[in-house]
């Protein structure tokens, strides 16, 4: 997996609320047997017309935010299914980080699994950084893991709160998997007296 | 020992490792897998070189992207990429040695309705999917929960999955509910209240008279939309009509062993004092049959309300209200119930049960509908055969539904079964997003009685009317 330290980019404004996974990557894109190449297809019916043309108004079409890294959004960011193929798409399309005042738990999970970086601000913090992501490509924001914060383009600092685990993760760019199989001693031990006490499982 | 509630004690049941940040490994009793969210985690596998390690704890069926018309067997009859997705499922149940129900076994159905009726799904079990209704499975008192596929990687791996505990949210219906009020009123009501955000970092318990009274099938629905109020369980304590629907499941233990079970089954509840960190409470008596106007599931009001203004709500709703409204094509002050549709889509793992289809026949006897097209899609190609038996396919089919073959079909639409651009569908599915149903797509959710109403006069209606 990448790794995520410190990241300087432009930041897209998506003030909707409750932008659903169904948005992010439309299932007609769920047909695929790998991870790669969803990036074109992120909020496929938003960002392209019936005939496949791009609408201009669509924020990520605009050219000052065609290389967006960060997406600051409304509420409730990322509900819906469970599909990883939303944090895909983001990554492939090139977005890092989205900032907004609450994620839904499948996809903040899943976005740690692929390198993204989800945080949780509150509601004023959020409104100043969407102010700034309005101003297009001259504001570039700065995300910094290791201390936790994100500066906007004037200055203005916020601290986001972060699982240690996942942190730590994420700036070492570590398998889950490969951390967990340090541990199959505690498996092996737990399945061992699980069968004792609930054979029928 | 402190008290504790039904989550507590399944959790601390099943901590195969805790870290001195709180950071758990949960050992997984049951997964589930179907073929849309699993063939990027079986090729991590293959390039990794690991094995599933509990293979005979897996179960795959293919759900999603399988047509629900004769002659799927043959790949030929799917469209290239729902032939790709089913052909990689079997190859890896049987590379990997797990349980398979392919699309040509009575057995196959949705893979949340499928789980249950063979017995795979039992109370204080840890159950988990590639899929954010694993939640239905909570209907056991089993803690069910969505993943990504990631971590559907993670936990064929290693049979376990990264987990920090939740939060404990009671949700708790009194009281008795009203003739024509069911499952499905009792779950869109309940997000209707919290918000689709209202849940996220809680796992819920439904409890109260009214759920009690549910059947095994009405508490799945209610489980299944723990989701789209936004925690990633909701689960009810078992009981006798729990242990009584299991027995006898192909899966489910016999014997002592049946014994054994039943004896820690029946510790499984909320102990009196337990601490909760939210409750919210409905009075059975006030839930109405309700519909959903926008497009978040959170977007409930009665058969009886009018179309909302968007400026009635406040905040980022506004906005939200506003496309919703736009999207839906609707005017704030107009009847739900004089809103016309096109279609009607009875199914999913909501609704999509033995006692769904009854509900629905039930209103359809005798009648014709009134809408462009209807269809059911059985759960299973076991409630298939079922229904058959019981004589509701013919009511479907003389009421000019179209009787299909089991899958997820219209819920998702990702096979051939779409809406059209601006097309209005009286759904019994779960999600009602822009798209959701098919591009421009128009999805109103509710019960399979007023989905069934809905095709009868081609409107928006109250069930009740028709009792
Ligand atoms: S029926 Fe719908 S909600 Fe249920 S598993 Fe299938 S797609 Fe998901």
């Amino acid at each position: 997996m990448d790794k995520f330290e410190k990241l300087t980019g432009i930041a897209a404004p998506m003030p909707l609320v409750n932008i659903d996974t169904d948005m992010i990557i439309p299932k007609q894109f769920l047909k695929t047997i790998k991870r790669s190449g969803l990036g074109v297809n992120l909020f496929d019916e938003m960002r392209y017309d019936d005939d496949g043309k791009e609408i201009p108004e669509f924020v990520l079409n605009k050219p000052q935010y065609r290389d967006a890294e960060i997406l600051v959004a409304g509420d409730n960011f990322g509900c819906g299914s469970s599909r990883e193929h939303a944090p895909w798409a983001l990554k492939d399309f090139g977005i890092r980080s989205v900032i907004s005042t609450s994620f839904a738990d499948i996809f903040y999970n899943n976005c740690f699994k692929n390198g993204i970086l989800p945080i949780t601000l509150p509601r004023g913090a959020v409104d100043v950084l969407m102010k700034d992501a309005e101003k297009g490509s001259n504001a570039r924001m700065t995300v910094d893991l290791e201390n936790q914060t994100v500066t906007s383009s004037d200055g203005d600092s916020f601290s986001f709160e972060l699982d240690s685990f996942r942190k730590h993760c994420l700036m070492n760019g570590l398998d889950d998997i490969g951390l967990t199989m340090e541990k199959a001693a505690s498996i092996d031990s737990f399945e061992s007296q699980a069968a004792q006490a609930r054979p029928w499982v | 020992m402190s008290p504790k509630t039904l989550y507590d004690k399944i959790w601390d049941a099943h901590v195969a490792h805790e870290a001195d940040d709180g950071t758990c490994l949960l050992y997984i009793d049951r997964h589930l897998v179907h073929e849309v969210t699993s063939p990027q985690a079986f090729e991590g596998l293959r390039m990794a070189g690991r094995t599933v390690r509990a293979p005979d704890k897996t179960i795959a069926v293919p759900d999603h992207n399988v047509p629900t018309t004769p002659g799927r067997e043959d790949p030929k009859n799917m469209t290239e990429d729902s032939a790709i997705q089913v052909a990689a499922l079997d190859k890896n149940a049987k590379d990997f040695g797990i349980h398979y129900y392919p699309v040509s076994d009575v057995r196959q159905g949705i893979v949340h309705i499928v789980g249950p009726e063979q017995g795979w799904t039992l109370p204080g079990m840890t159950v988990v999917c590639g899929d954010s209704h694993t939640a239905t499975h909570g209907a056991f008192g089993a803690l069910a929960h969505g993943i990504g596929t990631s971590e559907v990687e993670h936990v064929l791996a290693t049979q376990t999955l990264i987990q920090r505990k939740g939060k404990n949210m009671k949700v708790e219906i009194t009281g008795k509910l009203a003739p024509g009020v069911t499952a499905k009123d009792i779950t869109l009501s309940v997000i209707g209240k919290t918000g689709t955000a209202g849940g996220t970092g809680y796992v819920i318990e439904y409890c109260g008279e009214a759920i009690r009274d549910l059947s095994m099938e009405g508490r799945m629905t209610v489980c299944n939309m723990a989701i789209e109020g936004g925690a990633r369980a909701g689960l009810i304590a078992p009981d006798e009509k729990t242990f009584e629907y299991v027995k006898g499941r192909p899966h489910a233990p016999k014997g002592a062993q049946w014994e054994a079970a039943l004896a820690w089954w029946k510790t499984l509840f909320s102990d009196e004092d337990a601490h909760w960190d939210k409750v919210v409470t409905l009075k059975g008596e006030d839930i109405a049959p309700v519909v959903t106007w926008g497009t978040s599931p959170e977007d409930v009001l009665p058969i009886t309300a009018d179309v909302p203004s968007a400026d009635s709500f406040e905040g980022g709703k506004v906005g939200a209200a506003q496309r919703s409204l736009d999207y839906m094509g609707l005017t704030p002050g107009q009847k739900l119930s004089d809103i016309e549709i096109d279609t009607v889509f009875i199914g999913s793992c909501t609704n999509g049960r033995i006692e769904d289809l009854r509900a629905a026949a039930e209103i359809l006897k005798g009648k014709k509908i009134a809408v462009k097209r209807a269809m059911v899609v059985p759960g299973s190609g076991l409630v298939r055969a079922q229904a058959e038996e019981e004589g509701l396919a013919d009511i479907f089919i003389e009421a000019g539904f179209e009787w299909r073959l089991a899958g997820c079909s219209m819920c998702l639409a990702m096979n051939p079964d779409q809406l059209a651009p601006g097309e209005r569908c009286a759904a019994t599915s779960n999600r009602n997003f822009e798209g959701r149903q098919g591009r421009g797509g128009r999805t109103h959710l509710m019960s399979p009685a007023m989905a069934a109403a809905a095709a009868i006069t081609g409107k928006l209606t109250d069930v009740r009317e028709m009792m």
